[in-house]
């Protein structure tokens, strides 16, 4: 065999490649659907938390801070680790996606809570007084008026940061979650080739190139104004 | 109440356990050390290389950095370390994490110092030109210098998420500040290993936490 066929067979091998397309094609609907749980539940803990970060209550807004903080400067796996094989011995078991699912919520969680709050904070002082003067009571001008032009503002840098976040779903490989890169590897262990690998790397790209794109187009149409 | 503090915040285990964990962040600080330059590098050629009129250099540029930023950074260092000895290269854990972070840090901090070169005005590229500067030495000693300064959060918030990203070495069994945890952990029975590695982590990058939120504000302040 010469090198290039060497190679070809073994990144590129037809054979295994059709043995295992069906795990890879599982686990991206398996990374799909976890990557869905970590939005929503991220974002909306986020904004819940800006918004009552806004509320302006001291004590609250230093454990919010103190928590978002936390968050930023953990490892998404050191959490994934220590929710997985940590929490068992208080007697609580995460299953290994539950685990993923929770510290990657937590981390969007935090990074949507300071994008949110920035957000909120530059909305011009001018835009509340006049909603209150107009005798629009306080959470409905903070709803109606104050969160609409926060949000806008906020887009460019919340999508990519959730794109970001998205991608740590591989780690989940780490605590058994048999996801794209959890069964590549076990596909590679099991045909002692390493094509599953190529498929689960293309199958990374088809799902994320997209959406890298989708990210560029969003910084352009969405651009803070200067 | 006691039960939880022997779980998490055993004193003994910790006595036990700290050679091993001051070891790998030693190690994960001498990784740290490693990519951090790497990537800036890394980042720095492909910014450049964007600045190049020609589309036969930024396209294939652009798909690139697209790739790198698409493929999640374990991703690419399981197929770096498990998958090029099957091409006949054997990688050691260090070499696999080098050419990982290599390409990907590469990409995101390519993005950055491009976003960083766009921000300055093309007028100080002419000026310095018709100064009779040449290119290079207008873009190392006007253009760059703005540029940085004009990202520089973008790039501490790049650098700290490196940083966190190296974690990911112990899935390749690179002995750094996780991977001691989890072994002193597997042979304690004991989570605090876990625990106090993760306080590690957090002594280590609050106050780049606290730096970057504080440089935001002041951004959002100044309008």
């Amino acid at each position: 065999m010469t090198g290039w066929e060497k190679f070809a067979d073994s990144f590129f091998n037809a054979r295994v490649a059709m043995e295992y397309a069906p795990k890879i094609l599982e686990g991206l609907g398996l990374t799909i659907v976890l990557a869905a749980c970590i939005i929503a539940a991220g974002l909306v803990a986020g904004l819940v938390l800006a918004v009552i970060r806004a509320m302006g209550v001291r004590p609250l807004n230093w454990l919010i801070i103190f928590v978002v903080d936390l968050f930023r400067a953990l490892p998404p796996l050191v959490i994934i680790v220590l929710l997985f094989f940590g929490l068992p011995a208080a007697g609580l078991s995460l299953s290994g996606f539950a685990a993923a699912w929770l510290a990657l919520s937590l981390v969007l969680m935090a990074f949507a809570e300071e994008i949110f709050w920035a957000g909120i904070s530059a909305v011009p002082r001018g835009q509340w007084e006049a909603s209150r003067s107009l005798g629009v009571p306080f959470l409905v001008t903070f709803v109606l008026v104050i969160l609409p032009q926060a949000i806008r503002m906020v887009i460019p840098p919340l999508v990519n940061r959730t794109i970001a976040i998205t991608k740590g779903t591989a780690l989940a490989s780490v605590v058994a979650v048999p996801e794209i890169l959890g069964a590549a590897q076990a596909g590679v262990s099991f045909s002692f080739n390493p094509t599953p690998l190529t498929l689960g790397a293309i199958a990374y790209l088809l799902l994320f190139l997209p959406v890298v794109i989708f990210g560029r187009w969003v910084e352009t149409r969405f651009a803070w104004k200067r | 109440m006691q039960g939880f503090l022997d779980a998490f915040f055993n004193v003994e285990i910790l006595a036990e356990a700290w050679p091993i964990l001051l070891a790998g962040l030693l190690q994960t600080l001498l990784l740290s050390a490693l990519v951090v330059p790497l990537g800036l590098i890394g980042g720095l050629i492909l910014a450049l290389l964007s600045t190049a009129k020609t589309r036969w250099i930024r396209w294939p540029l652009m798909a690139w950095v697209d790739t790198f930023r698409a493929l999640p950074p374990l991703v690419l260092l399981i197929f770096i370390y498990a998958g090029l000895p099957f091409a006949g290269f054997e990688v050691s854990a260090f070499t696999a994490v080098a050419i990982g972070f290599f390409l990907n840090t590469g990409a995101y901090y390519g993005e950055v110092m491009r976003a960083g070169i766009e921000s300055v005005p093309a007028g100080q590229m002419e000026a310095a030109r018709s100064l009779g500067l040449s290119r290079a030495k207008a873009m190392r000693l006007v253009v760059l210098p703005q540029a940085f300064r004009n990202v520089l959060p973008d790039l501490i918030s790049n650098t700290l998420e490196v940083v966190k990203l190296t974690s990911i070495a112990a899935v390749v069994a690179l002995p750094e500040l996780l991977f001691q945890a989890r072994q002193a952990q597997s042979v304690t029975y004991n989570a605090t290993p876990i625990v106090a590695a993760a306080i590690a982590y957090f002594i280590l990058l609050w106050p780049l936490v606290r730096l970057l939120s504080t440089l935001e504000n002041r951004k959002i302040a100044r309008g």
